[in-house]
């Protein structure tokens, strides 16, 4: 199992939910998060005065995958997330040792 | 004799004007700060109203507007002695209960003004302390010499509702409260953004609807001279809300909300003088020259006198107002859709009795400002929270409340 975590603009959100659906995925979770990256931030005028905005608002989406489907579901964030701007985000995978459901006890890709 | 329309007016005015203070002026500023001192703005805008209503009550309204010497008025209406329902305002037709809580409306905004130039890291004793030495030695004094038969009332200068008494006391005390007080830390590179504009904008409506109470109302008379008022008041707001925002679009290449109803307090300050006086065409350049001399004022005073007036209430008020009070001397001429010059005087006299009302009153407030201020500080133990607290914010670190529990 492999533990996928994306971090992309808030905008995107509504896209990756509607692809991920699409590519089979049954659950992701969703935060509102801030933070920057090569993009440093970005810049505000209010009466004139420029103020630096250190951290951007960015959505992070945390989806558990069996194994083999994890290269496909990456490319279906990446592909739904992408305005070829910067600060479109990243996408890291993790290996996952364990998934339980909570109402079962159920574990492995049947708890997924 | 009382005249029920006109008091029925002024009562409603009275209620427009409390309410620009309570909350309009409050959200205006808590908008504009970080969101850990949210609170402590409302907060100091809610405890001015209510120690402002006290001492008004007790010497304030005596000393701005009972019979005195020419400087300041006398103690015979302390505590509203000899003031009952039956009582008129002098020379007019409304009860003096009416035009006293009229008047204490308008001292309860202008110390509240002040506001602007100290969020974010005054302790709030002193706060309270400067608030009502401010409003005594300041307010009461320049109230009378205008509004209560001193010597600039004498003099016959034309503040209808308040450029000098209100915006330029409160815009020239800031700035002295500024420089006093230090800058912000991190003031001017590393500051945060307004926590909330869309506050900012709500306060900014509600002031502007407030406001047509403030100078419509000061007409005293619910007739010509308020509807005016009211008109003229209206198309300057318009003008420099549009003024502000399309100088910021063509350098920015952005329109903001909070350039947009910066612009709208600019107009309105800079009428207000002139509101009883002037006609229409002369609101759309008082509102054209206002919004234009305060945006670029705003970035005079900070950047390149590096002085923190946190919120601008030089740069809007101190400004509009005795650009406002300057421009009533030509707006008021008959030729130009005003109400016409009084017999006998000519522009440029006019022009110079209120120039010399611009001064004496700028004067007044730097001396008396700093002066309160020395006082304040050693009474109160420094004028500022320190330097922990105001990284916390004062929401927690002054009042042990957070303005926003999520």
């Amino acid at each position: 199992m492999r533990y996928i975590v994306a971090i992309i603009q808030p905008h995107r959100l509504e896209a990756v939910r509607e692809a991920l659906a699409g590519a089979g995925v049954q659950g992701l979770t969703v935060t509102e998060v801030r933070g920057f990256g090569r993009q440093k931030g970005h810049r505000e005028i209010y009466r004139g005065a420029e103020y630096q905005i250190a951290y951007v608002p960015k959505i992070k989406l945390e989806v558990a995958v069996p194994a083999d489907v994890a290269e496909r579901v990456v490319e279906t964030i990446r592909t739904s997330a992408r305005t070829g701007n910067i600060g479109d985000g990243k996408i890291f995978v993790l290996p996952l040792e364990l998934a339980m459901r909570v109402r079962t006890g159920e574990t492995g890709a049947g708890a997924l | 004799m009382l005249n029920a329309g006109d008091t029925a007016w002024l009562l409603t005015a009275t209620t427009l004007v409390l309410f620009m203070t309570l909350p309009a002026l409050a959200l205006f500023y808590a908008g504009l700060v970080r969101s850990t001192n949210v609170l402590s703005v409302l907060m100091h805008c809610f405890t001015i109203a209510c120690l402002v209503s006290i001492l008004w009550l007790v010497c304030a309204y005596s000393l701005a507007f009972a019979p005195g010497a020419p400087w300041i008025g006398g103690l015979s209406k302390a505590f509203l002695n000899g003031v009952g329902r039956q009582t008129l305002a002098p020379n007019t037709t409304v009860p003096e209960t009416a035009f006293f809580m009229f008047q204490m409306t308008f001292a309860i905004i202008t110390p509240a003004l002040i506001v602007g130039a100290f969020v974010e890291r005054m302790k709030f004793a002193a706060v309270l302390l400067f608030s009502a030495l401010w409003l005594l030695i300041v307010y009461a004094p320049v109230a009378h010499w205008v509004w209560g038969g001193g010597w600039l009332n004498a003099m016959g200068v034309m503040d209808f509702a308040g450029g000098l008494v209100v915006h330029l006391t409160a815009g020239a005390s800031a700035v002295v409260l500024a420089v006093l007080l230090g800058a912000r830390t991190g003031f001017p590179a590393d500051l945060k953004p307004p926590h909330a504009p869309w506050m900012t904008m709500v306060g900014a409506s509600m002031l502007w609807v407030g406001w047509f109470g403030f100078n419509a109302g000061s007409a005293l008379t619910a007739g010509g001279d308020a509807g005016m008022a009211m008109t003229v008041t209206h198309i300057s707001a318009a003008t420099a809300s549009l003024v502000w925002v399309t100088i910021e679009w063509a350098k920015f290449g952005k329109p903001s909300l909070v350039g947009m109803v910066t612009g709208t307090i600019a107009g309105l300050a800079t009428i207000t003088p002139a509101s009883g006086f002037v006609g229409p065409a002369a609101a759309l350049a008082i509102g054209l020259i206002g919004g234009t001399a305060c945006y670029f004022a705003v970035g005079i005073v900070k950047r390149s006198f590096k002085v923190d007036d946190s919120l601008d209430v030089f740069a809007v008020h101190g400004l509009g107002g005795t650009i406002g009070v300057l421009l009533t001397a030509i707006g008021v001429d008959a030729a130009l859709g005003g109400a016409g010059l009084p017999s006998g005087q000519t522009m440029a006299g006019q022009f110079g009795v209120q120039a010399l009302g611009v001064l004496a009153t700028l004067i007044w407030s730097v001396v008396a400002t700093y002066g309160i201020l020395r006082v304040v500080k050693i009474v109160a133990g420094g004028l500022r929270v320190d330097r922990e607290d105001e990284e916390k914010g004062l929401d927690q670190t002054a009042h042990g409340e957070s303005g926003y529990n999520i």
